[in-house]
C-alpha cells in the first residue's frame, strides 16, 4: 500500500521534473545567445556607451536564469536564500559602485 | 535516523527531494546559500579591484586589456562553461528521479568540460607571460587580472576536485540521503562558478576589448 | 559516555576530549579561556602603552617597540580577545535560548575555534620571530607594504586564518537559528541576544569576505611581488582603505550587537519585566545592520574623496544614531517602574548605558565631516573608540560572564568580588579615557610615541595611565574570582537568576544534550510564562525518544594546523623559496584532511531512552 502510493508520487514528480527541464534547455539555449549577442555587439564595435550598459544587463539577465532555474531558486522554500543572495548582492554593489567612483589617481 | 541515510535509493521511491529529506541536508542546503551570499561579496571585492586598476595609469607595463584578449578564446571558454552549468543541470535532474548511473554519467561530463575550460584558461595565461609581458608582477592591471581571473581559476580546479572526490567516493554505493546534499550543494558551487564567469568574460573580456 | 567515566577522566583523556569536541558549550569555554588569554595579552600591551605615555618625552619603550606595541594592542583586542568572547557567549547561549540540542554544524563549530585559535597563536608568534606588525592594525598601505621584517606578514596569515574561522562560525550561527528552533520558537519569540547573534552573523557573512580579499591583496604585495597598493607600478593604496573599512566597520557592530542583546535580556530577567517594545528592538538591530554596511567612508573623510562623498556617509553615518537611540531608551523604559535587581551583571549594564551614550556622542561629532578633519587621528578618535568597545563591548562581556557563567561551569562567580571588580575598572575606565577627548581637541595625534613637556598634554595623559591601572586591578580582582569561585566550586540550581529564556528551564551546566525533551515554546520569555501561569517547567513538544549526537572530531585541529604550518612557509619563502615546500605542506595537510572529511561518514550516534530514563550524562 505504501509503497503504491510511493510509486505514484514518483512517477508524478518525474513527470514534473521532465517538464522542467524542458525550461531548462530554453533556458540554456537564451543563455548561449545572450552571450552570443554580447560577443557579437562588441566584435560590431558599435559605440561603447550603448554597448556597454546593453552587455551589463545581458549578464544580469543571464545570471538571473542560472540563479533562478538552474540553482532552483524560483522552487518554493528559497526565500532564505534569495534573501540572503540579494543583501549579498547589495553590499558587492556598493563595493564595486565606491571602487569606480571613490578611488581615484 | 542515522544509519537508514546510508541506505541506498533507488528510482521508484520517495522522497522526491532527496537533498533536504534530512536535517543535515536542510542545513547543508542553506548554509552552503548563505555562503553564496558571502563568496559574492568575496568576488564583487575582487571587481571593484581590478575595475579601479583597469585604467591606463595602471598599465604601466606591456600591452593594456584592448591589445591583450583575443575573443575567439574566452568564447570557446564561456561556451564550455555554460554548458558544463547545463550538464550539472542534469545530473541534479537525474538525481531528483534517484537514478544514480545517469547522475554520474552527467557529472562525469560536468568535470571533463570543466577541465577542459581549465585547461584553456592555463593556455591562455601561459601565452600571456610568454608571449605578451602580461605578467602578475609586471604591474597592478597584471596584478588585479591574474587575481580575478585566478581567483575564479581557482574556484573551477576546487569545484572538480570537490566533484571527482563524491563520484569516485559514492561510485560503488550510489545514492542515499547521507551524500544527496553533497551531491547537490556541489553542483550549487558549480553553478555559482558560473555565474562568477558571466561577469568575468562580460566585464574583463569584453568591456576591455572596448577600452572602457 | 555514561556517567561515572566522565567524572573519572585524567588529563590527558579530558585534554583530549576538548581537542576534539564538537559540543558547543565545550567550544564555549574553549572561546573563552583563548579569548581570555589574548585578552590579558592585549591588555598587558595597553598597559605598556600607558606606562610609555606617562610622563613626557619618556624613553620606557623604544619608538620602533612602541609601534609594534599599538598594533598588536588594537589587532589583538578586536580579533582575538573581543571576537572569541563574543563567540563565547554565543556558543553558551544561543543554541539553549533556542532550545536546540546542538549548533547545525557541529563540525564546523569546531574548525571555526581551531581556525581562530591557530590565527591568534601565528599572528603572537612574531613577537619571538624578530618582531611583531607595526603598521597600526589598520595596516594602511604603503606603510605596511613597505615596513620591513616580517611583522606585517604575520598580521596578513594570521588574520587570514582566523578570519576565515570567524565566517565558518557565523554561518553556523545562522543556520542554527533559522533551522534549530524549537517547536514554538517563532522569530518575533526569539530572546533579543538570539536576535543580535542572528543580525550580527549576517554582518559576519558579508563584511568579512571583504577583509579577506584585502589580506590576500596585500599577502600578494608584500610576498609574491604583485602591484595592488604600489603607485609607481600603477597601484593605488586607497583600495587597501577602502577594503579594510568595508570590513572594519560593521565589524564594530559585529562585536557590539550580541552586547546590545546581551544587555537587553539582562535589563529584562533583573527588572522583572517584559523587554519594553519588543519589536521595536529587533526593528532597531536589523536596522543597524543594514545601516552599519552605508558608512564605512566616514573612517576616511580626510583621504580626500571629495565633498559629495563625504556628505553621503556624513548623513548615512548620522542615521545610525537613530536606531541606537530607540535601543537606548527602550532599556531606560524597561527599568522604570520594573523591580530592580541590582546584581553584577545588572551592575555592568546600567553602567554601559550613559557611558555607552557618551561614546556615541562623540561618534555623532566624529560623523561631521567638515569638523572630522580637526578630530581625525587625534586622541579624540582614541577616546571615542575605547568608549563604545571598552563602555560597550567589554562591559558587556563582563555582564554576560557573570551572567552565563552558571551554564558555562555550574557555579556562579562571586557576587561580592565581582562588585568590588566594577568599580576600581568603572572609574578607571572614565579616567582613563573621558581626558582623552580634550587631549585630542588639544592637538596631541594618536599613535605618536612621545609627547613633549609643558605643552598642557602632561597631566590629561598621567590621569589618563592612573585611570589604566585602576582598570588593571578590576581585571585583577575579576581573575580572582574566577579562581576563587572556581577552586570553591560550588554547584548552583538551573535558574540561579530566576531568569524568563529557556536556557534557564535546564540544569547548569547543562547535560551535553541540553534537553531531554525538546521544549515547546508558547511566547516571548518562555520560561517566564510558564513560572506564571504554568507550573514553572516548560511543557516538552516530543514524547521521550532517543538523542541523536554527532561524533567527536580531531580534524579540525589537524586541517587548521595545516594552514599555520603553511602560514610560515610563505611568510619565509620571501627569504629563501625553500620555504614554498613548507607552505605547500601546510596546504596539503589541510586539503588532504578536508579529504577525509568528505571521504568518511560521520553519522553520529544515538542515545538510547533508556539511558536517557536513568540520567545518564546529567553530571
Amino acid at each position: 500500500m505504501a509503497k503504491n502510493t510511493n510509486s505514484t508520487s514518483y512517477e508524478f514528480y518525474k513527470q514534473k521534473n521532465k517538464e522542467e527541464m524542458k525550461y531548462q534547455l530554453i533556458t540554456f539555449a537564451l543563455m548561449i545567445i545572450f552571450t552570443l549577442v554580447s560577443f557579437g555587439m562588441v566584435i560590431a564595435e558599435y559605440n561603447p556607451m550603448f554597448t556597454i550598459p546593453v552587455i551589463i544587463l545581458l549578464a544580469c539577465v543571464q545570471v538571473g536564469f542560472q540563479l533562478y532555474y538552474f540553482m532552483h531558486m524560483s522552487h518554493k522554500g528559497h526565500g532564505l536564500p534569495a534573501l540572503f543572495l540579494y543583501s549579498g548582492v547589495f553590499v558587492a554593489l556598493l563595493t564595486v559602485l565606491a571602487m569606480v567612483t571613490i578611488v581615484w589617481w | 535516523m542515522s544509519s537508514d541515510q546510508l541506505q541506498r535509493l533507488k528510482p521508484g521511491q520517495s522522497p522526491h527531494e532527496p537533498e533536504k529529506a534530512t536535517l543535515e541536508g536542510k542545513n547543508k542546503f542553506l548554509g552552503f546559500w548563505f555562503f553564496l551570499g558571502g563568496e559574492t561579496v568575496l568576488f564583487a571585492s575582487l571587481f571593484g579591484t581590478y575595475l579601479a586598476l583597469n585604467g591606463p595609469e595602471s598599465n604601466t607595463s606591456g600591452p593594456g586589456p584592448a591589445e591583450l584578449f583575443g575573443l575567439e578564446l574566452v568564447f570557446i571558454m564561456t561556451v564550455i562553461l555554460l554548458t558544463s552549468s547545463l550538464t550539472s543541470v542534469y545530473a541534479i535532474y537525474h538525481m531528483k528521479n534517484l537514478d544514480f548511473g545517469k547522475m554520474q554519467l552527467w557529472l562525469g561530463i560536468t568535470v571533463a568540460l570543466g577541465l577542459t575550460f581549465l585547461g584553456l584558461e592555463i593556455y591562455e595565461f601561459y601565452e600571456y607571460v610568454m608571449h605578451e609581458d602580461h605578467t602578475f608582477t609586471s604591474d597592478a592591471f597584471g596584478s588585479a587580472f591574474y587575481a580575478l581571473v585566478g581567483f575564479h581559476g581557482g574556484h573551477v580546479l576546487f569545484g572538480l576536485l570537490w566533484i571527482v572526490t563524491l563520484m569516485v567516493r559514492n561510485s560503488k554505493r550510489g545514492l542515499n540521503l547521507y551524500n544527496a546534499p553533497k551531491f547537490y550543494i556541489a553542483s550549487l558551487y558549480w553553478h555559482f562558478i558560473d555565474v562568477v564567469w558571466v561577469f568575468i568574460f562580460t566585464v574583463v573580456y569584453l568591456m576591455g576589448k572596448l577600452g572602457g | 559516555m555514561s556517567t561515572a567515566t566522565a567524572q573519572k577522566k585524567g588529563f590527558g583523556a579530558t585534554l583530549w576530549d576538548y581537542l576534539t569536541t564538537v559540543d558547543h558549550k565545550k567550544i564555549a569555554i574553549l572561546y573563552l579561556v583563548a579569548g581570555g588569554i589574548f585578552f590579558l595579552a592585549g591588555g598587558l600591551e595597553a598597559m605598556l602603552i600607558r606606562i610609555q605615555l606617562a610622563v613626557p618625552d619618556n624613553d620606557f619603550v623604544s619608538a620602533g617597540l612602541y609601534n609594534q606595541l599599538i598594533t598588536m594592542h588594537g589587532t589583538t583586542m578586536i580579533f582575538l580577545a573581543a571576537m572569541p568572547l563574543i563567540f563565547a557567549l554565543m556558543n553558551i547561549a544561543v543554541p539553549l535560548q533556542i532550545g536546540a540540542r546542538d549548533v547545525a554544524f557541529p563540525f564546523l563549530n569546531s574548525l571555526g575555534f581551531w581556525l581562530f585559535f591557530f590565527g591568534g597563536v601565528l599572528l603572537n608568534v612574531s613577537w619571538f620571530t624578530g618582531g611583531a606588525p607595526d603598521a597600526g592594525w589598520t595596516a594602511y598601505a604603503p606603510l605596511s607594504t613597505t615596513s620591513p621584517g616580517h611583522g606585517v606578514d604575520y598580521y596578513v596569515m594570521g588574520l587570514q586564518i582566523s578570519g576565515a574561522g570567524t565566517l565558518i562560525g557565523g554561518i553556523n550561527f545562522l543556520v542554527t537559528i533559522v533551522n534549530m528552533r524549537a517547536p514554538g520558537m517563532t522569530y518575533m519569540r526569539m530572546p533579543l541576544f538570539t536576535w543580535t547573534a542572528f543580525v550580527t552573523s549576517v554582518l559576519i557573512l558579508f563584511a568579512f569576505p571583504a577583509l579577506t580579499v584585502g589580506l590576500f591583496l596585500m599577502m600578494f604585495d608584500r610576498m609574491f611581488g604583485a602591484n595592488f597598493f604600489d603607485p609607481q607600478m600603477g597601484g593605488n593604496h586607497v583600495i587597501w582603505e577602502h577594503l579594510f573599512w568595508i570590513f572594519g566597520h560593521p565589524e564594530v557592530y559585529i562585536l557590539v550587537l550580541p552586547i546590545f542583546g546581551l544587555f537587553s535580556d539582562i535589563i529584562s530577567t533583573f527588572s522583572k519585566k517584559r523587554l519594553f517594545g519588543y519589536s521595536a528592538m529587533v526593528f532597531a538591530v536589523v536596522l543597524i545592520g543594514f545601516l552599519g554596511f552605508m558608512v564605512w567612508a566616514h573612517h576616511m573623510f580626510t583621504t580626500g574623496l571629495g565633498p559629495v562623498a563625504n556628505s553621503i556617509f556624513a548623513i548615512a553615518t548620522m542615521a545610525i544614531a537613530v536606531p541606537t537611540g530607540i535601543k537606548i531608551f527602550n532599556w531606560i523604559f524597561t527599568m522604570w517602574g520594573g523591580s530592580i535587581r541590582m546584581t553584577t551583571p545588572m551592575l555592568w549594564t546600567v553602567a554601559f548605558i550613559p557611558s555607552f551614550t557618551l561614546g556615541g556622542f562623540g561618534g555623532v561629532m566624529l560623523a561631521a565631516a567638515a569638523a572630522d578633519y580637526q578630530y581625525h587621528d587625534t586622541y579624540f578618535v582614541v577616546a571615542h573608540f575605547h568608549y563604545v568597545i571598552v563602555g560597550g563591548v567589554v562591559f558587556g562581556v563582563f555582564a554576560g560572564l557573570h551572567y552565563w557563567w552558571p551554564k558555562f561551569f555550574g557555579t556562579m562567580l562571586s557576587e561580592k568580588l565581582g562588585k568590588l571588580a566594577f568599580w576600581p575598572f568603572f572609574i578607571g575606565f572614565h579616567l582613563t579615557f573621558f581626558i582623552q577627548h580634550f587631549l585630542g581637541l588639544m592637538g596631541m595625534p594618536r599613535r605618536y610615541w612621545k609627547f613633549l613637556p609643558n605643552q598642557d598634554l602632561d597631566l590629561g595623559n598621567l590621569v589618563s595611565t592612573i585611570g589604566a591601572f585602576l582598570m588593571a586591578i578590576g581585571a585583577v580582582i575579576f581573575l580572582i574570582n574566577v579562581i576563587v569561585t572556581s577552586v570553591k566550586g560550588e554547584k548552583v540550581s538551573g535558574d540561579p537568576w530566576d531568569g524568563r529564556t529557556l536556557e534557564w528551564s535546564i540544569p547548569s551546566p547543562p547535560p551535553f544534550y541540553n534537553f531531554t525533551q525538546t521544549p515547546l515554546v508558547r511566547g516571548l520569555d518562555p520560561l517566564w510564562i510558564e513560572k506564571r501561569q504554568g507550573n514553572g517547567k516548560m511543557t516538552p513538544a516530543e514524547p521521550l525518544g532517543d538523542i541523536h549526537m554527532p561524533n567527536n572530531s580531531f580534524i579540525p585541529f589537524v586541517m587548521s594546523l595545516g594552514l599555520f604550518i603553511a602560514g610560515f612557509g610563505f611568510i619565509y619563502q620571501v627569504d629563501d623559496k625553500n620555504w614554498l615546500i613548507v607552505g605547500i605542506a601546510g596546504m596539503l595537510i589541510t586539503l588532504g584532511s578536508m579529504f577525509v572529511r568528505s571521504v568518511k561518514d560521520d553519522l553520529g550516534y544515538h542515545i538510547h531512552k533508556e539511558d536517557l530514563e536513568k540520567g545518564a550524562g546529567s553530571e
